[in-house]
């Protein structure tokens, strides 16, 4: 029940794009396409789930240990940034179908703040093991449902008359802001 | 080019926020008060001009190929004091900011003067860049906070000047993303593209 609990709020309540604004760069740059979209979500799930244990392990074991978690920032980005090409390379040599359909993605995900902010925020909410990679698989399905359903509208938006200066970034934003005020629908729930 | 034209490129013709649509996660994220804005402005300000100054004088001593992870730790090195530095002496603003102050070292744009400016010239225009770009950065987020603080708490900087209940979406964060639009609906009108 705990687990449901902690997915739920992922998801819907307290979506990663639409309620934390993290991962807001990937969610404007490759929402133009519905496949593309799906391409970058299923990365951002393998990633993410998978920084999140290293972290956490490399947090609870190496830096609290030593006393050393004001390394915290710089410690987790590299790890992330290492995590991410050791990904990219294994890839390539077992599952190369894979690899054709993450590829692109893998070192945008790098830079994704998502990632790196979910990895922050389960030590600060203080989860176990177990919780922070449930809190994490979640977190990264959030972002990819807000990614499909974001590329589908804009799929649609490139056909609509928009006002010249609307055109592009700013009616794309005023679209995620309806979009949030509709996930804000899902407050209470939990 | 000369210096003046380093400062002003950064802060109007090239901002960040408004123009290169650079950092979005900060800018949407911790503006819903004028004066989060600009504490989040000029944390990155700091980042962003000590990281441009470093790595410019680091330039020759940094192998090519290792440019980029190498641009990381300094950038985390720095955002690492900020952290620090802001909880001791500002903590309720730190409270406040909570997530965003360690994801500066995610911001693009801090990544992005590092290989596009800092790595190529000396430390003067580095540093110069650094701060317009900064300063450029940390005026956008005032603008955006400002705007939602007064219609969403009728308040500016704290000073309450509508009684009773404003456009509450607006400090909400919908509201961040439907100012956010508007305003580079207004800045692309104004630059007429």
């Amino acid at each position: 029940m705990e687990y449901i609990i902690i997915v739920i709020a992922a998801i819907f309540v307290n979506n990663i794009v639409f309620a934390q604004f993290l991962g807001i760069c990937p969610f404007l740059g490759v929402s133009n396409k519905l496949s593309t979209s799906v391409g970058m979500g299923g990365a951002v799930v393998f990633v993410m789930t998978l920084a999140t244990i290293v972290t956490y392990l490399i947090f609870q074991y190496v830096l609290v240990p030593f006393g050393l978690q004001f390394l915290q920032t710089i410690s987790y980005i590299l790890v992330i940034a290492a995590l991410v090409q050791m990904v990219e390379i294994i890839l390539k040599k077992i599952s190369p179908p894979l690899y054709q359909a993450l590829g692109i993605f893998l070192p945008l995900i790098t830079t994704n703040c998502a990632v790196l902010g979910v990895a922050i925020l389960v030590i600060q909410k203080d989860l176990n093991l177990l919780q922070s990679v449930v809190f994490a698989f979640a977190n990264a399905v959030g972002f990819t449902l807000a990614l499909v359903i974001f590329a589908g509208i804009r799929e649609h938006l490139e056909l609509m008359g928009v006002p010249k200066g609307m055109k592009g970034i700013p009616i794309a934003l005023v679209v995620a802001g309806l979009l949030s005020l509709a996930f804000m629908g899902f407050a209470g729930l939990v | 080019m000369n210096q003046k034209e380093n400062f002003t490129k950064g802060f109007i013709k090239n901002n960040p926020v408004l123009v290169l649509l650079l950092g979005m996660c900060p800018t949407l994220g911790v503006t819903t008060s004028a004066i989060n804005g600009l504490g989040m402005g000029l944390a990155t300000t700091f980042v962003l001009v000590m990281a441009n100054i470093v790595i410019s004088l680091l330039k020759s001593v940094i192998p090519d190929k290792v440019r980029i992870p190498a641009f990381i730790v300094v950038i985390a090195s720095f955002v690492t004091i900020v952290d620090l530095v802001m909880a001791g002496f500002a903590p309720a603003l730190h409270e406040q900011l909570g997530l965003f102050i360690p994801l500066i070292v995610v911001n693009c744009i801090v990544l992005g003067r590092a290989e596009a400016f800092a790595s190529k010239n000396d430390v003067l225009s580095s540093l110069i860049d650094g701060l317009g770009m900064g300063l450029g950065f940390a005026f956008a987020l005032t603008l955006l906070g400002g705007i939602r603080e007064i219609l969403g708490s009728g308040a500016i900087f704290g000073f309450k000047f509508i009684s009773g209940d404003a456009i509450l979406v607006f400090v909400l964060a919908p509201g961040a993303f439907i100012a956010l639009g508007y305003l580079i609906a207004v800045v692309n009108r104004l630059r007429k593209v």
